[in-house]
């Protein structure tokens, strides 16, 4: 079968899907679903069409991003545009289904919107849904949409036209069309992906690696997750994209092992290329042969850097090697090699079949294209979100995020993961691009995007983000192994009150000197975290040393819980609820938390009943 | 023993830099890496066990003693620290009477700090075996972990 046949079918295949006569289920089934329950909801719709006598088919997306209105799932009758349902438990399915099904009553009170073109009456289009409105879907154009296990679906919507465009041009023409789309690698440094590309494609060489690095160790981030569950083939159609302009004939995908769904999903998805010859000799019939195998990550965040991302596929210790030789010259087994990112691969089909030239049309003058974000954190709507580079920040946490969760200040966001820093509300319009965050501070990293409210303490930030770098250090060299302890040592310090204001000074200079002498780049950007902090909220730090409180109430060293006469009723929840049993009362009369047994542990503060509120947080007693 | 990990290494014969996922295939079949495990992967892939132990000690997914019956993950990826990822360690660690690394007495729980299971969005969560729960802040974890060891103690 030639692709214009395979294509043909695959087109009429949903194309059928689409106007079925059956109603069709699909459920928002990527890890964050699942977790929040989608499986149950499944279940409770299977039984229900059994007993209402009703035939469904169920098909699983992926994820199409506000993760807090999680399970979610469209209901397609009649070939009408589907409606997707949010918050859905086991318990609403049956009325839904009544509803919707039988009655013909759409709910439009429960339904947030529609896919796709045509409108059911009284509801709205899904993205004029006040998350998605704002975000600009190229490289995320499939999640949620089609089911990632069917290659077909993905054809329908032009896969693998990309490289079928690439196989007709030479290997240069190619690197030039993503030169002119000015795509910078979207894994952390933002380097031009075709200047790493053309050093290797000039390279001469009997074998060429390609790896996929979907070893998305950023705490904190999970845009290659929800890619790789929710439109897999993307990806994949991005490493034979590359994989022809360097001239690899080796494909590695590096993934982390705590994504198992991702994993399956890649394994269905390169059998099902290789039964259309998308894989192995002679692609698509020409004379480009490549081969793609998956290794799992066993856990080591510094395999995100490329040398020991290396090490690691050879089977070694993931430690870093001193660059030059660069691995596009000497990679894996010595061999020329380029590492691309889940998304910066994710993103190239789309540029090959649209051309580099529209690509540049969206984002700022430095930072081309769109982005996908992470957002999370104290924030109200989050999830997986997708924008144009040069986005002001305020607009994803307000527009998009909702604002801040509880209506609490907003205080900073924290962007790029533990190489990141923390950018305070007063620079919130700061364009989203490579070059104004590094400016402020931070870095784009990945694309996590974490929103901090009043409650959260920086020094605890800094210190959760060292404590973090620390323990993944490699501990090869020794500014990075014996600099971030020492660091490390000092904010603990500071968090438990026994900090001193040299402490301050000292670790400015430690950072600058990790920063400056550190072999790869997990040890240069380490310090950010605390330099961003510093600079930002150098009060909050006096605070912890001289004042010894923590002005957000977190550091559990420097607070104190006690239960107000005036509003305590007595209610005995907190007592009961108490791990250490270190409060005491009588039933209707006041409570009293003994300190010397309280372990700080918050959960009378959690617990009590927010009509008395009658639990407070206090710091600042120490002196 | 000896034969099922030899029976793992078989496939692997002869491909360079197959350590890593030969040790994540002994562990997937017996739960951990032994002595017994590092020393027959060893002698077949003509490598040093000082070789392997390196390796293997270098990544975290790795352990060395039975776990529990439940594996127990709290997630202190960013957005559950900041939403009481801490808290929430500090209350599983009440609960089962263990720290990070160890497993209760009677085998029933292993409990390990991830740094991300990548369910941001719906933080602070916790993994029991391969169940992921969303948003467990506050003292729900009790009720979590109740569920697994009354079903086990019956049976």
């Amino acid at each position: 079968m030639d692709f214009a046949e395979i294509r043909e079918k695959a087109v009429a295949k949903w194309e059928a899907l689409q106007s079925s006569k059956t109603p069709v289920i699909y459920l928002g089934a990527a890890t964050c679903g699942r977790a929040a329950g989608i499986e149950a909801v499944a279940e409770e719709i299977r039984q229900t069409s059994k007993e209402l006598n009703l035939n469904i088919s169920l098909v699983e997306v992926g994820c199409i991003g506000p993760c807090f209105l999680e399970p979610l799932i469209y209901i397609q009758k009649n070939g009408s545009p589907p409606v997707c349902y949010g918050k859905i438990t086991p318990g609403k399915i049956k009325k839904l289904l009544e509803d919707y099904l039988i009655n013909n009553d759409p709910r439009p009170d429960l339904a947030l919107g529609t896919l796709g073109n045509g409108r059911v009456s009284g509801i709205p289009g899904l993205f004029e849904y006040p998350m998605l409105k704002h975000q600009t879907r190229l490289v995320l154009r499939n999640c949620g949409i089609i089911d990632p296990d069917q290659i077909d679906h993905y054809i329908a919507r032009d896969g693998y036209l990309g490289v079928k465009k690439a196989l007709e041009m030479s290997s240069s023409e190619v690197i030039a069309v993503i030169k002119a789309s000015g795509i910078r690698g979207r894994g952390g440094a933002g380097f031009p992906t075709w200047k790493k590309w053309e050093i290797c494609h000039n390279v001469q060489s009997d074998d060429k690696y390609l790896i996929c690095n979907a070893d998305e160790g950023d705490p904190g981030a999970f845009m290659n997750r929800s890619l790789l569950e929710g439109d897999p083939h993307a990806v994949l159609e991005g490493l034979l994209i590359g994989a022809y302009a360097i001239g690899a004939n080796h494909g590695y995908i590096y993934i982390r092992a705590e994504y198992p769904l991702a994993i399956k999903r890649l394994e269905h998805a390169l059998s099902q290329m290789k039964s259309y010859n998308l894989l192995g000799n002679n692609i698509l019939g020409s004379d480009f042969s490549f081969d793609i195998k998956i290794k799992q990550g066993a856990g080591a965040f510094v395999c995100g850097e490329e040398t020991a991302l290396i090490a690691s596929v050879m089977g070694k210790r993931g430690m870093p090697m001193p660059r030059p030789p660069f691995p596009a010259i000497s990679g894996v087994w010595g061999k020329p090699t380029i590492i691309n990112n889940v998304e910066t691969l994710g993103t190239l089909a789309t540029i090959m079949r649209k051309g580099g030239e529209w690509f540049a049309g969206f984002g700022s003058e430095s930072s081309k294209g769109t982005k996908t974000f992470s957002l999370v954190g104290k924030v109200k709507q989050t999830g997986l979100i997708e924008v144009p580079l040069g986005t002001p920040l305020k607009k994803i946490i307000f527009d998009i995020g909702g604002g801040i969760a509880d209506d609490k200040k907003f205080k900073a966001v924290q962007t790029g993961g533990p190489s990141g820093g923390c950018i305070p509300a007063e620079l919130s319009s700061l364009p989203v691009d490579y070059e104004s965050l590094m400016s402020a501070g931070s870095i784009m990293g990945s694309g996590g995007i974490i929103v901090l409210d009043e409650e959260t303490c920086v020094v605890d930030i800094a210190s959760y983000f060292l404590s973090f770098i620390q323990a993944e250090s490699c501990g090869k060299c020794s500014p990075c192994r014996i600099g971030t302890k020492v660091m490390l040592d000092i904010l603990k310090r500071i968090k438990s009150g026994k900090g001193e204001i040299a402490d301050i000074d000292k670790l400015s200079s430690l950072a600058e000197t990790i920063k400056n002498a550190s072999l790869c780049g997990l040890g240069q950007t380490a310090p950010n975290s605390v330099l961003s902090t510093l600079r930002y909220f150098r009060s909050e730090y006096e605070a912890h040393i001289i004042d010894k409180s923590c002005p957000a109430l977190v550091c559990k060293d420097l607070i104190k819980y006690a239960i107000s006469e005036e509003k305590c009723a007595g209610c005995g929840l907190c007592r009961k609820k108490c791990p250490a049993d270190a409060i005491t009362g009588k039933k209707k009369n006041l409570h009293i938390i003994n300190e010397s047994i309280c372990v700080k542990c918050g959960i009378c503060y959690q617990v009590c009943p927010s009509k008395y509120g009658a639990v407070e947080k206090t710091t600042g007693f120490l002196i | 023993m000896k034969n099922t990990i030899k029976d793992i290494i078989k496939p692997y014969r002869g491909e360079k830099g197959s350590l890593i996922p030969i040790l994540q295939a002994v562990q997937e079949k017996t739960g951990f890496i032994s002595e017994d495990a590092i020393s027959t992967i060893a002698l077949n892939m003509n490598m040093s066990e000082h070789e392997i132990y390196g390796v293997a000690t270098f990544y975290t997914q790795f352990r060395y003693t039975k776990p529990g019956d439940h594996m127990v993950k709290v997630c202190l990826g960013t957005a559950c620290h900041v939403r009481g990822g801490e808290q929430l360690l500090d209350r599983t660690e009440n609960i089962l009477n263990i720290k990070p690394g160890q497993t209760t007495l009677d085998s029933a729980f292993s409990l390990e700090r991830v740094a991300c299971m990548g369910c941001c969005a719906l933080a602070p969560v916790i993994v029991v075996d391969d169940k992921i729960y969303p948003n467990v802040a506050g003292p729900k974890v009790e009720k979590i972990i109740s569920k697994y060891s009354s079903s086990d103690e019956k049976e």
